[in-house]
């Protein structure tokens, strides 16, 4: 049984630079969270709190309901992943792999059964009497999992465990962390400021941000209503497109026209009823770069708005080809399949599904 | 063996390069016969007989090699008016040295790891404050270690000296060792403690297999130190419990009798040859660990 986490009202400093600034948080048994955010959010510390390398200024950190502040790492029944991996430098593989056991004096018949076990698991057990300089990188972050694993702790702690690999590498131990989830159910904290990593690997997101959390719900619920335009520019590559403009009457509907131009985006009905704006506002319009194509391209549906623009720039990606467009001096990306793409310089037809569009206030960048 | 590295660099090639090639190793030959001869001129001497010592000059090579001069100097030199060469003070200074090598090495690398991996609050002002000590010169501290050493009644002994030394060493140690450590990722001590060691469990089981370098760094530059000191082994030893260093002066600049160039000249070769030995030995280690640390990661 997997141990949930529960962290109430968490901060800390750094002398007068407060780091985390009130967390609140409930994980559950067997969760897979990943903490998300730019460089420098406390994400990182976050899960140094967590695992006890560093000491709550206030709040409480519970794990499988037992209050952990003070309990130093080695009691709070935790395994931890680093970023660099730090294996011992002058171990053996296997005395990287046993050290905790070693340490907890647990008998060497189960250290041999789990070494064994894990490095079978990882496909390292040909590599158990080299030392982490003769390694590959792969191969070390192997040999870092296989030590976290074989303890067999309540949780696990990921501090950006595949940033240092090459990405072809990174993408097939993503899948293997996802793997190695399913199978073992143990509750995982995992910091990244990947979102695509986050995307495929989490059940919740904790989208992070100065330290506080803006965000902490499922993939799909971060990436389809992002609650802010924090969230919304953080997730997502290419990146939301951001459109200011101000509310105004289309006929019976709402629209938004962007500043400088004469174009006039209408609201899906859901979205204009929860507007409650008036006429003339400013508004932000939240568009996903695959929500803007070619137009005539994917069959007819219901609010759908037609534009032309030129074509700035087109980068072709293989799957898909973006095209860089300007609306009123804001950048733009759309989407468009490659056979779709025109040169720089001629004028294009765009197609925007505008159920999909998100509407934010620009003072406070919250979704509406 | 790995080929080595400059095999392969593109390198001019040329009457110019060669020229400047043979000019470079001209000037090194120079510099090294330049360093060498004082050891070469020892050593020749030492292996002279007296008679050969007076007719011959400083320069000439010996005709006749004879060892008696390094028997005497080992056996039956006189040092004051003990004669029975540098032998028994060759032990002293062992008996000293080791030990309070061991100890500053140790306490110097508990020191270093300390104030690096388990920072405390005024870590840094203790650190300074140690640092302080390696630039109080040997003369200032005279005065006051002969009044402690009186007190814990170790005047005139060994252990006074081991003392001495070892308290003497550790801002150099301190240093060396913090130096090293601040390099040492620190994400190997967390997942060490995430790993359940304490302090001395991650000190012994990980960071002091790491530091071979830096020991024997550390023990090179002590062993050298204390192995040659003169100030405060004359001053805090009385006879019988000299150093080596101590006992080779009282052999070299006894007045009395003839002066034995060639006894002098082969005693202050014995008492120099353990410090080239640690070095010779330890150097090798030292080499290793350079290069163990080199490959990558």
């Amino acid at each position: 049984m997997a141990s949930g986490i529960r962290l109430e009202k968490l901060r800390k400093s750094f002398g007068a630079t407060e780091v985390i600034k009130g967390i609140d948080m409930e994980i559950e048994p067997g969760e897979f969270v990943v903490l998300v955010g730019p460089s420098g959010c406390g994400k990182s510390t976050l899960l140094n709190l967590i695992a006890g390398l560093e000491t709550a200024t206030g709040g409480a950190i519970r794990i499988g309901g037992k209050l952990v502040n003070d309990v130093p790492p080695r009691d709070r029944d935790i395994a931890m992943v680093f970023q660099s991996y730090a294996l011992y430098p002058t171990k053996t593989v296997r005395d990287n792999i046993t050290f905790g056991m070693q340490t907890r004096r647990i008998p060497k018949d189960n250290q041999q059964a789990a070494l064994e076990e894990f490095s079978q698991l990882l496909q390292i057990d040909h590599l158990l009497d080299r030392k982490p300089g003769q390694l590959s990188g792969g191969q070390r972050q192997r040999v870092a999992m296989g030590r976290a694993l074989v303890r067999k702790p309540e949780v696990f702690l990921f501090d950006e465990p595949l940033s240092n690999l090459d990405a072809k590498l990174r993408i097939s131990m993503r899948t293997e962390i996802k793997k190695l989830h399913q199978r073992l159910g143990k509750t995982i904290v995992y910091v990244t400021h990947d979102q695509i990593e986050a995307m495929t690997l989490a059940t919740r997101i904790a989208v992070m941000d100065n330290g506080h959390i803006r965000q902490f719900a499922p993939p799909a619920d971060i990436y389809e209503n992002p609650v802010d335009l924090f969230v919304a520019g953080f997730m997502g590559s290419p990146p939301m497109n951001m459109l200011p403009g101000v509310l105004c009457r289309n006929g019976a509907a709402l629209a938004v026209q962007p500043k400088g131009t004469g174009l006039r985006f209408p609201l899906p009905r859901p979205l204009a009823d929860r507007v409650t704006l008036q006429d003339g506002d400013q508004v932000v319009l939240g568009l996903r770069p695959e929500s803007i194509f070619a137009a005539e391209t994917e069959l007819p549906g219901e609010n759908r708005f037609v534009f032309e623009e030129a074509v700035e720039v087109v980068e072709p990606t293989g799957p898909d080809t973006m095209i860089v467009f300007d609306i009123g001096g804001t950048e733009m990306i759309a989407r468009v399949r490659p056979e779709d793409a025109r040169p720089e310089g001629t004028r294009f037809r765009f197609e925007v599904d505008m159920t999909k569009a998100k509407l934010f206030t620009p003072d406070t960048g919250q979704a509406m | 063996m790995r080929q080595r590295r400059t095999s392969g660099i593109v390198q001019p090639k040329g009457l110019r390069s060669v020229l400047m090639r043979m000019g470079l190793f001209a000037v090194l030959g120079l510099f090294c016969l330049y360093y060498l001869l004082p050891l070469v001129v020892m050593v020749s001497t030492s292996l002279k007989s007296l008679a050969e010592i007076r007719e011959g000059t400083l320069l000439s090579l010996p005709q006749a090699i004879t060892f008696d001069a390094w028997a005497k100097a080992w056996d039956s030199a006189c040092v004051g008016v003990r004669c029975d060469g540098l032998k028994p003070f060759m032990w002293n200074s062992i008996a000293m040295a080791v030990p309070a090598v061991i100890l500053s090495t140790t306490l110097g690398a508990i020191n270093g790891y300390a104030l690096t991996k388990w920072r405390f609050p005024g870590a840094d002002w203790i650190f300074a404050l140690i640092l302080f000590g390696a630039f109080i010169p040997f003369q200032v501290v005279l005065l006051p270690m002969a009044r402690t050493l009186g007190q814990l009644g170790l005047a005139g002994t060994v252990p006074g000296l081991i003392l001495v030394h070892t308290v003497y060493g550790l801002a150099f140690t301190t240093l060396f060792f913090r130096n090293f450590f601040v390099s040492v990722s620190d994400g190997i001590l967390q997942a060490a403690k995430v790993d359940g060691a304490g302090f001395f469990g991650i000190f012994f089981r990980i960071v002091l297999p790491m530091s071979i370098p830096a020991i024997v760094v550390t023990v090179i530059w002590q062993f050298t130190q204390i192995w040659n000191d003169f100030l405060f082994g004359v001053a805090f030893t009385i006879g019988d419990s000299n150093p080596v260093t101590v006992a080779l002066n009282n052999v070299v600049n006894t007045s009395t009798g003839v002066k034995e160039y060639n006894v002098d000249m082969a005693a202050a070769i014995i008492a120099a040859l353990p410090t080239m030995l640690v070095y010779v030995v330890a150097g090798a280690y030292f080499v290793r660990g350079l290069s163990a640390g080199a490959v990558k990661g």
